[in-house]
């Protein structure tokens, strides 16, 4: 019985790729690498407390009295813990997960909303990126780029880009037809439609999709910890492999506490820029 | 009124098709076949069919029909938002037919203003912002567009509200708000697309009148949608009413009272009249010319 060689072909297709583009991928992971580990050696020479209060100063801005206060008092938990360096970790792996869906996530989703057949082929893109087990990629991924942070961005990526891009289309397509013709009706150009008429009527939608990435990300933190990305993700693997049960939820504790941040700022500072 | 009869604004022969096929459509109405028909045979849609008037400088002209009779569609293809199936759109003895897209823009920005049922106001911003916002398209400087911007929310009895969001402002305020963004382009031509109608009564009499007074010495070429005849003669030079896609009559208020072409006319004629009790009030309501 013939027996479609899917798998193999695929496996070819790896090898082949890294046959010919090895250098260039150890060249990328590297830079990345790079610029991952500035990040966390700059917020990890901040005094810890400093970070505390711009953190604060954030909740404060977005959310009041009550988010700030609540921050402050999960981060103090989280350093009494001796998870500093850990949290230090798991943060630079959201941002820096975050900046990239965002950075690619954006224009994705503009040319989605304004291309239907582009939608046709990125909507499944993104069904299998959200699907496919991660562990299905990770190893590619470690073949790619390494052992550390970036192939643990990299997965991150893929699994937590697709809200932005989703989103961003919707909250686009959802401009109202009569605020598309004004901008028609006064002879705006598609740059001005999109900067002026566009984009600031879907920044909310934009912003939920920025929240829902965020999330998503963290996550992710425990299998990104498989491939060497350190943070809250290791204490869970380690309490795991060691039976240490309360070394396990201190750690999940500590993603709950950043999870819940990052999620009332992102929100609060959605509704303040509405007016 | 002085009357200036140098022709502004000319529409020839329009013909919009809905659907993918309008080469087929258009071949069948050649024929004669009714618009219906098509419609069952080819799932082609005739929203305008043969649409031809001629609108004068300063001339209010009212497009008059009921909901779906293609008056919107009619607005829509003089500016182009939406593209004639064949026809021609001539704007001050100039074709923008088949202007490309960076003329037709500057079309748009310079001599077509328009205003909206909704109002169609950008909620994130002021009214000011809201009100400069052809100008800025047009790439004029901040503070040369705020200044004209400011002058004509003077002018629709704005001033002070500047700063405001659109999201506070009452109804018939929003749509001052709309007629100023559309004024401060300063455009030879203004389409207003039922304008009016999603006001209350009393504000919406209140903004005809006012619409009538700046008309006075703004002197622009209007072409106003409505479905309200009592607002299409109070404001209207010349009505035209629209049916199923087409023209079925021309003419001045007095003309068309005194003189209806069709029942559908007539229908449109028996409800006031029916409402306010005698023909003569309807004639009163005219304005008169002059």
């Amino acid at each position: 019985m013939y027996r479609l060689p899917l798998g193999q072909w695929v496996s070819q297709g790896v090898d082949w790729l890294l046959n010919h583009y090895g250098p260039g991928f150890d060249a990328f992971s590297g830079t990345a690498g790079m610029v991952i580990q500035g990040l966390r050696s700059v917020l990890t020479a901040s005094p810890w407390w400093l970070i505390v209060l711009v953190i604060a100063i954030l909740a404060w801005r977005s959310g009041g009295r009550k988010l700030t206060f609540g921050s402050i008092l999960g981060l103090l938990l989280i350093y009494d813990l001796r998870l500093w360096s850990a949290f230090i970790d798991t943060l630079v792996l959201v941002l820096i997960s975050a900046f990239v869906s965002i950075i690619i996530g954006i224009p994705l989703g503009i040319l989605a909303a304004h291309g239907k057949y582009l939608r046709r082929v990125i909507l499944p893109v993104l069904d299998i990126m959200q699907t496919m087990p991660s562990f299905v990629y990770l190893i590619p991924a470690l073949m790619f780029f390494g052992l550390g942070t970036v192939p643990a961005v990299f997965a991150t990526v893929v699994f937590a880009m697709p809200p932005v891009i989703r989103l961003t289309d919707l909250g686009i397509r959802q401009v109202p037809v009569d605020l598309v013709e004004v901008g028609e009706a006064f002879g705006s150009t598609p740059g001005q439609m999109l900067w002026k008429i566009e984009l600031p009527l879907a920044l909310p939608t934009i912003m939920a999709g920025v929240n829902q990435t965020m999330m998503l990300s963290l996550s992710m933190v425990v299998i990104a910890a498989m491939i060497g990305a350190g943070g809250f993700g290791q204490g869970v693997l380690s309490g795991i492999s060691q039976m240490d049960i309360g070394k396990g939820f201190e750690n999940g504790l500590a993603v709950v506490i950043l999870a819940m941040i990052l999620d009332r700022v992102t929100q609060g500072l959605t509704r303040t820029e509405r007016r | 009124m002085s009357e200036n009869l140098e022709v502004k604004l000319e529409v020839k022969e329009l013909v919009k098709v809905f659907g993918s096929q309008p080469g087929k459509a258009i071949a069948m109405l050649e024929q004669g076949v009714s618009q219906e028909r098509i419609l069952g045979a080819t799932g082609q849609t005739v929203a305008v069919n043969d649409v031809s008037f001629s609108v004068r400088n300063g001339e209010i002209f009212v497009l008059m029909g009921l909901s779906g009779s293609g008056k919107s569609t009619i607005l829509r293809c003089i500016n182009r938002l939406i593209e004639p199936t064949s026809g021609r759109i001539v704007v001050d003895g100039k074709d923008i037919t088949f202007l490309p897209r960076r003329e037709l823009r500057s079309v748009r920005q310079k001599q077509l203003g328009m205003v909206f049922q909704q109002f169609a106001l950008l909620p994130q911003r002021t009214v000011l912002q809201n009100t400069v916002y052809g100008l800025e398209v047009r790439g004029v400087g901040k503070d040369d567009r705020e200044k004209k911007a400011r002058k004509t929310l003077n002018l629709v009895g704005l001033s002070g509200w500047e700063n405001s969001y659109p999201d506070n402002l009452s109804g018939g305020m929003k749509q001052r708000v709309g007629l100023a963004r559309a004024l401060t382009n300063d455009p030879a031509i203004l389409l207003m697309d039922e304008a009016f109608s999603a006001l209350d009564p009393l504000i919406r009499q209140e903004m005809q009148d006012e619409l009538l007074a700046l008309q006075r010495h703004l002197n622009k070429t209007i072409v106003f949608i409505t479905h309200d005849l009592q607002e299409a003669l109070k404001l209207g030079d010349r009505i035209a009413f629209v049916r199923e896609g087409t023209l079925v009559q021309v003419g001045t208020p007095r003309e068309v009272i005194e003189n209806p072409a069709d029942d559908y006319v007539k229908r449109f004629i028996h409800a006031i009249v029916g409402e306010k009790g005698g023909a003569t009030h309807v004639s009163l309501a005219v304005r008169p010319v002059g």
